[in-house]
């Protein structure tokens, strides 16, 4: 092929850069220049408003480290992140491997689609009839528990209950694409590993154990990593679920996105803004590094 | 996806009576799990049908007892629902042939060309895409601001023209199927580059630009954060801001909510219905949607 290519050098070589020249100043304008920009606007005390724009280094850095509203975004946000991921994956998992199993059901194609629905339909309508769930009033929720006995719960009005219906909100959005990547998992585990474990007498369960859940592994540190990236940028379903006793959306679970927008229109601190945008872009890249680094290990690409 | 192969512990019609009462209980445990994943999305529906009095009622109604359309029709008298639909439509569609049209193009020059500096080009462009799109929106929003394009559809549009997984998906089929041979051949028959390009290469990836083609339309369909921060009136809204913003109003009822909600729901879950298989290999080739 590379012979090959040798001969199109010359040929091909003008199509080839008018070819993708669009595509280049495309994401010169709105990828590379944007990206550069938010790592210059950090360093700068760049305020909408005031004409004086001074260099500061990484004075915003340090001010977000002291800055409590943050503090308590970038928690919100973490917990979050982990309790989607430990809802999630496992779940996933089960419910991949059941699927698998039950692959001749005649129910099948309505298992893979049902669980998947809630990961494609639009996020604010969908968002909005879990309002409804949780509502203090009318939900069902508080019906349910009243049912039981229970007391009924200011579930989108109280701190720690309004996180915890976001966490509900994501995974089961998240559920669906989990349980896809997995079930291609699982169907690409060689069959030869299940026949000799069963001829050793091996269980069905012994089976998952030791042989699906090793296998898996590459595809399990994928989906965790990419469903902690997902909730870490999470905005529109606080916005929906989680307003204040004022009625602002999104500020009862302070989320970063929520933290960043408010610093940047509101507060009109832009470099400040960019400063958080660069946490969020450094969270993000850990998380891609381990990534990377685990699947060298494992010599797969 | 088409392989269906399947457990060891699958046994098909020689299955023992232990094994068929362990399926079938698995089936009954899918089946519950399945519908309460869909009751969310059912009780939205049939709520926007419910008078004021039945949405109150314990345990709640699926159907409907005395359907009415009181709730659509007011929601569609007091909010430009409809131009939010249309708004949306029109970002999506542009924001779908920019995205087809780039990646098929630089997919197909990065994955058959060698000249220097291509893995350079094609190794940026994939780094972008696992940078999210909040972590520069901000300077982004500047920008449209100079612009000028606020409220419009072009500043919209400049959010979402280029999709890094795009090009890599393109990039990807035409080095595993597209022979070398078969453009050479062309060239040896004197055919333009712009003519292989449209002629031989795009028929041949029909497949995967259908594909990248509802993974595409979908993300602009559904988008938030970015139309939420560059629209700012009513008319130019998008679906999403639109009914997310109506939602926050304090003086609005619960059957008119999700009458909106509904509404708005209906076309993302028909045009799922219709596309099902492309969406499917789209996110399980790789889910880095942008």
């Amino acid at each position: 092929m590379r012979e090959l290519a040798g001969t199109w050098h010359r040929k091909g070589f003008t199509f080839a850069i008018l070819a993708l020249l669009p595509a280049l100043i495309i994401y010169t304008l709105v990828r590379f220049i944007p990206i550069i920009e938010t790592l210059r606007l950090s360093l700068f005390q760049w305020n909408l408003i005031s004409r004086r724009k001074p260099f500061i280094g990484l004075d915003n850095f340090r001010e977000l480290f002291t800055d409590s509203l943050f503090l308590e975004a970038l928690r919100n946000t973490t917990i979050i992140a982990f309790g989607v991921l430990a809802i999630t994956v496992p779940l996933g998992l089960v419910l991949a491997a059941l699927i698998h199993h039950r692959t001749r059901s005649r129910f099948a194609g309505f298992y893979e689609t049902s669980i998947f629905i809630p990961h494609v339909v639009s996020l604010v309508p969908a968002a909005m009839a879990w309002k409804w769930i949780f509502d203090a009033r009318l939900g069902p929720l508080n019906t349910l528990l009243g049912f039981f006995g229970l007391p009924p719960q200011a579930w989108l009005f109280d701190p720690v209950l309004a996180i915890i219906c976001v966490i509900v909100l994501c995974s089961w959005q998240a559920l669906g694409y989990a349980v896809l990547i997995f079930l291609v998992g699982f169907k690409n585990i060689p069959q030869s590993l299940y026949e000799a474990a069963r001829l050793d007498g091996a269980s069905a369960l012994q089976c998952f154990r030791h042989i699906s859940i090793p296998q898996l592994k590459p595809v399990l540190l994928y989906v965790s990593v990419i469903t902690l990236i997902a909730a870490f940028n999470i905005y529109a379903q606080v916005f929906v679920l989680a307003s204040d006793s004022q009625g602002a959306p999104g500020r009862l679970v302070r989320v970063l996105v929520l933290d960043m927008l408010e610093n940047s229109f509101r507060n009109y601190r832009v470099g400040y803004a960019a400063a958080e945008a660069v946490i969020l872009l450094a969270i993000v890249l850990a998380l891609t590094a381990i990534q990377f680094r685990v699947f060298r290990e494992k010599g797969r690409p | 996806m088409s392989d269906r192969s399947l457990p060891a512990a699958e046994a098909g019609p020689s299955a023992t009576t232990g094994e068929r009462v362990l399926n079938g209980v698995i089936d009954v445990i899918l089946i519950v799990f399945c519908i309460l994943m869909l009751l969310p999305l059912v009780f939205l529906v049939s709520n926007a049908f419910k008078s004021p009095q039945e949405l109150l009622q314990w345990p709640p109604t699926i159907i409907p007892r005395q359907a009415t359309l009181e709730n659509i029709t007011s929601v569609l008298a007091e909010t430009p629902l409809l131009r939010w639909i249309g708004n949306t439509f029109l970002f999506a569609v542009l924001s779908t042939v920019a995205i087809v049209t780039t990646s098929a193009v630089s997919g197909y020059v990065l994955g058959k060309f060698r000249f220097p500096g291509v893995h350079i080009i094609f190794g940026m462009i994939l780094a972008t895409a696992i940078i999210p799109f909040e972590v520069y929106m901000i300077p982004l929003y500047l920008g449209v601001q100079q612009l000028g394009l606020l409220n419009s559809l072009w500043g919209l549009l400049i959010g979402y023209l280029v999709m890094s997984f795009g090009i890599f998906l393109i990039r990807q089929y035409v080095i595993a199927s597209i022979p070398d041979e078969l453009i050479e051949a062309a060239r040896i028959d004197g055919a333009s580059e712009g003519w292989i390009f449209l002629r031989i290469v795009v028929p041949l990836m029909r497949g995967p630009l259908g594909t990248l083609a509802v993974l595409a339309f979908f993300q602009s369909w559904t988008a938030f954060t970015w139309p939420m921060i560059i629209t700012a009136t009513k008319e130019s809204y998008t679906l999403e801001v639109g009914l997310a913003l109506f939602q926050t109003g304090f003086t609005v009822d619960l059957g008119r909510l999700s009458a909106a909600a509904a509404l708005a729901l209906l076309p993302s879950i028909l045009f799922f219905a219709f596309m099902r298989r492309n969406f499917v290999q789209g996110v399980a080739s790789s889910g880095l949607k942008e």
